[in-house]
């Protein structure tokens, strides 16, 4: 070897060697534990953040539009439900009124009816009174009349009294 | 038009700059000894491992940083000494030591008898101050920005700025070239190792690129770094390759006359663990050094030409910084691709010796 004398780039070296070993074990060492494994991992975990925000997102975005879907669900059932309320409503109200119209009819006839009988009563009481005092009345009258030709005697008040029934019941 | 007028620009400055360079050729010329300019010697000395870091030179001296040497001689223990001192003394020598010319300037030692060894050489070389210039960015790098994180959870926002480049970088890496090569099983236990190739060959290839002094040392393009990495790749996969890795190396599903009286699928395979990591020993090292060898060729035929006259010298200048230019735009390439296929050949080997993960698919 040592008679080619070969260019020292090519020649081994000891020195050098060992010094390449040192240096290279150390950074090595050192850029192994603090160096490339930190960006790698932080890059590595970066990129499952990203994935899973992305995956959550996607599922966030299906239940909204999950939940969009329920609340017209629940929007027209509530639509629904207003109608029914407001026909039942209605329907009740239109009972009511009628009820409260034939009870009303019905009190009325009724209260027409006791107008009736009461007239009625009051007709026969003014009409015995009447009577009474038409019979009265004729008595006197014919007291004053017949005064001067006839006595007072019961027969003739039985008589006018006849004859009072005969006219009234014409 | 515009174009043609800022192209009209670039060149005049080349020209002017080759003017500039015309002058500086004594300097380099000055260091062989014929007054011509030795391509072979610049080339491998701008590529070898030396005891100081060459900035450059200014009127025949050489400015350069000293860097300190750590040798075990036979005759002493252990001697650290800065390599400025083999430039003080008369002869170069120094308590025994001296830089060995005719071994590409490596450290020998004059034993007792007046024989030349290579004594134990631990020195700090340019080499190794390069080596961990890359340890120190890629630790300041991926450790500043692993500390970004460590206030913050998986709900912050992810990074910006310089900390997002890193996470996008190493991520890329990480997703695109590791995880299909190993499979997901094996990854979390490789990743950390193949990223660290990545980007220690990446950096280094990069910095390699610069011409002064925070870069310029070829590292990747020395045998010696990347027979360690391969060395390293070759452990991995061999010591934990899993049973079904060395069922098939050992006895491939193959016809069986095949591997039976003789076992010619078997040596092969065998053949076959040592010749995946020399490839990749080597291809690392060829792809790097080629690079740096034709980039610093091209600045040598500055200096040849113009030692031919002005005449040839301008027009052949400007052509070889045009070339120059577009070398460098390649290298930065050729940096990101051979790091990149080191560590995909790397991941694929592991890939290899982990195969349980396919048959769980079948």
């Amino acid at each position: 070897m040592d008679s080619i004398n070969l260019p020292s780039i090519l020649t081994p070296d000891l020195g050098l060697f060992f010094w390449m070993f040192l240096a290279f074990l150390t950074v090595f060492l050192l850029v192994s534990k603090f160096g490339f494994p930190i960006i790698v991992k932080m890059v590595d975990d970066r990129k499952n953040y990203i994935d899973e925000s992305l995956r959550k997102a996607h599922e966030a975005n299906e239940r909204l539009a999950g939940i969009q879907q329920e609340s017209e669900r629940l929007l027209q059932e509530a639509r629904d439900r207003q109608a029914q309320i407001l026909q039942q409503a209605k329907a009740t109200g239109d009972g009511i009124v009628q009820e409260a119209r034939n009870k009303a009819q019905e009190e009325g006839a009724k209260l027409l009816a006791d107008a009736k009988t009461q007239i009625s009563v009051e007709k026969e009481n003014a009409l015995r009174e009447i009577r009474q005092a038409v019979a009265t009345l004729s008595v006197e009258i014919a007291e004053k009349v017949v005064r001067q030709q006839l006595d007072k005697g019961a027969e003739q008040e039985k008589y006018i009294e006849r004859l009072l029934n005969e006219a009234l019941a014409k | 038009m515009k174009y043609l007028h800022s192209f009209k620009r670039i060149l005049l400055s080349l020209l002017l700059l080759t003017g500039v360079m015309g002058t500086a050729v004594p300097a380099v010329a000055s260091s062989s000894e014929d007054g011509k300019v030795d391509v072979k010697e610049i080339v491998l000395g701008h590529m070898s491992d030396s005891y100081e870091w060459h900035i450059t030179t200014w009127n025949g001296h050489h400015i350069s940083i000293p860097l300190p040497v750590i040798v075990k001689g036979e005759q002493g223990g252990w001697q650290v000494f800065s390599s400025a001192r083999f430039h003080e003394s008369e002869d170069g020598v120094y308590n025994g030591f001296y830089l060995n010319e005719e071994k590409n300037g490596k450290i020998y030692e004059i034993t007792a008898t007046g024989e030349s060894v290579r004594p134990w050489d631990f020195s700090i070389t340019k080499d190794v101050v390069q080596i961990w210039i890359v340890v120190f960015i890629m630790l300041a790098v991926f450790i500043s920005s692993a500390r970004w994180y460590k206030n913050r959870t998986v709900e912050s926002s992810a990074p910006r700025g310089f900390v997002g480049l890193v996470e996008m970088f190493v991520m890329s890496i990480h997703d695109d070239l590791i995880l299909p090569a190993v499979g997901k099983k094996q990854v979390k236990r490789y990743a950390p190792y193949l990223l660290t190739v990545f980007f220690f060959i990446f950096i280094t290839n990069l910095l390699g690129l610069l011409p002064i002094f925070p870069g310029g040392a070829n590292i990747t393009g020395n045998i010696n770094i990347t027979f360690f990495l391969a060395l390293c790749t070759m452990l991995l996969v061999n010591v934990f390759g899993n049973k079904e890795y060395w069922m098939e190396i050992l006895w491939p599903p193959v016809p069986t006359w095949l591997k039976c009286p003789v076992p010619m699928m078997p040596i092969i395979e065998l053949f076959g663990i040592f010749t995946k990591p020399f490839a990749l020993m080597v291809r690392l090292f060829a792809n790097m050094m080629g690079g740096h060898a034709i980039i610093l060729s091209l600045a040598c035929v500055i200096f040849i030409t113009c030692q031919l006259g002005a005449v040839i010298g301008g027009p052949l200048t400007v052509v070889s910084v045009i070339l120059m230019i577009f070398m460098n735009c390649l290298e930065l390439l050729v940096a990101f691709i051979q790091a990149y296929v080191f560590t995909l050949l790397s991941a694929v080997f592991i890939g290899f010796a982990h195969p349980e993960h396919e048959h769980a698919h079948k």
